[in-house]
């Protein structure tokens, strides 16, 4: 078996005002990968076409080992997939649509759905149509959940969630992860979120996906320099320098292959590192589209 | 067991820094004691919610560190000798220092003048501790 739960190569999908280009993206089994862009970037575009929802116009998807969209049928017995557009049946009570899947899917356990109604504080007997916002993303989550699926795909699962229901449901797609044959992607624009849990990000912006790696490398890798240089000293060049802000004589730089050796390396051109300033994963983000931006319009 | 381990958003430092900082810690004040077991990693990214890969990060560094020993397939424990207690803190200090010692200089301030702000520092400290124990004294 393929230690890859999802696996695109060279996927597009061409709109009338919209493509998606030569998508590459793998995901290793057991890690969960935070999905990151803009509105309009391309995420659910790109779900879509994992579920089998949405046929690429090139390349090939393999999802959990099916090629997709063809075997999307067996596929889809392996996955739970939460959106936000995804409609239960607002007559229908939480129980019912319980009862419903209970048969279609042979992993479903009762006695987890019970538990985690009573966890997201969910009353079975009541209709979907009485719940917030909130309370039905939480029992979309649940439905998915207690099928016991190897690949969770959530669509901005965290969304309009008031700071309490987003740590509940964040600290059950943690649990989820106990065992280790599991896997989740979820996208997001909330890059708190996706920084927190995920153990790789993907950045998407405009139809492409700009970067892709351990979380960990991510924040290693990227920082802001603040420099002080004297009079007559030019700013140095470092290397993955993608923006250089601040004023003359206080440039800030912004690198995405820092490494210590680089402050010693700028003292030793005549600059004076003031800081070496972390980044979070929001200001990375931005940043990295920034830069990308730039350079395809340069 | 369990951990305790509160992770900060608001503190600028990376996470995996921050959950090694607090392991040394329990393990300088002795709550860990060596041959202890320590949550395995998927427990503390569970416990915290926070990715698995940042507490293996903690881990392995840890490791390196010979804090801690991580066996395949049977988890972490604290190191028989994990060596650390004093040099934890002298190391945070310098880093500290080295700090001090760097806003100074953009202020223009001579070392003489440093010194004496951080010796007025540590006299502030004292004098907060003695009215502390003196309220104390009171209510008792």
């Amino acid at each position: 078996m393929s230690d890859l739960s999802v696996e695109f190569d060279g996927v597009s999908k061409r709109y009338k005002y919209f493509s998606l280009e030569n998508i590459h993206l793998e995901l290793p089994t057991g890690s969960i990968m935070g999905f990151i862009g803009a509105n309009g970037a391309g995420k659910s575009t790109t779900i879509r076409i994992l579920m089998g929802l949405v046929h690429q116009d090139e390349g090939t998807v393999r999802v959990l080992g099916h090629q997709m969209p063809a075997a999307q049928a067996a596929a889809k017995l392996d996955i739970g997939f939460v959106s936000e557009d995804m409609r239960l049946y607002g007559a229908a009570t939480l129980k019912w649509h319980m009862d419903f899947m209970r048969p279609i899917y042979p992993r479903w356990d009762q006695s987890y759905a019970d538990e985690l109604a009573r966890r997201f504080d969910l009353k079975p007997q009541q209709k979907i149509k009485g719940l917030s916002h909130g309370q039905r993303v939480k029992a979309a989550l649940l439905l998915a959940l207690a099928r016991r699926p190897r690949l969770l795909v959530l669509d901005e699962p965290t969304t309009g969630l008031d700071p309490v229901a987003r740590v509940e449901v964040l600290g059950e797609l943690m649990a989820a992860l106990a065992d280790e044959d599991r896997t989740i992607l979820f996208s997001s624009h909330n890059t708190l979120d996706v920084e927190q849990i995920s153990d790789q990000i993907t950045f998407i912006d405009r139809g492409r996906i700009i970067d892709s790696d351990d979380k960990e490398v991510f924040l290693d890798r990227w920082r802001r320099l603040r420099l002080i240089l004297p009079p007559d000293v030019v700013v140095p060049s470092l290397p993955g320098v993608v923006e250089v802000g601040g004023s003359g004589r206080l440039p800030v730089l912004t690198t995405n292959r820092f490494e210590p050796a680089m402050v010693s390396a700028c003292n030793d051109l005549g600059a004076t590192v003031q800081a070496v300033d972390t980044m979070t994963l929001e200001e990375i983000f931005v940043a990295n589209v920034h830069s990308r931006r730039e350079r395809l319009t340069a | 067991m369990h951990s305790d381990i509160v992770i900060s958003q608001s503190d600028g430092r990376p996470m995996y820094l921050q959950i090694m900082e607090q392991v040394k810690q329990r393990v300088a004040v002795g709550e860990w004691a060596p041959g202890d077991e320590i949550p395995s990693i998927r427990q503390l990214a569970m416990d915290l919610r926070v990715s698995v890969i940042t507490i293996k990060r903690a881990y392995l560094e840890l490791e390196r560190e010979g804090v801690i020993l991580t066996q395949q397939g049977k988890g972490s424990v604290i190191a028989p000798n994990p060596n650390l207690s004093p040099q934890v803190y002298h190391d945070e200090l310098s880093e500290r220092l080295d700090e001090v010692a760097r806003l100074g200089e953009l202020l223009g301030l001579s070392s003489d003048e440093i010194a004496r702000r951080t010796r007025e520092a540590a006299n502030r400290l004292n004098e907060a501790r003695l009215n502390e124990a003196g309220l104390t004294k009171e209510i008792v």
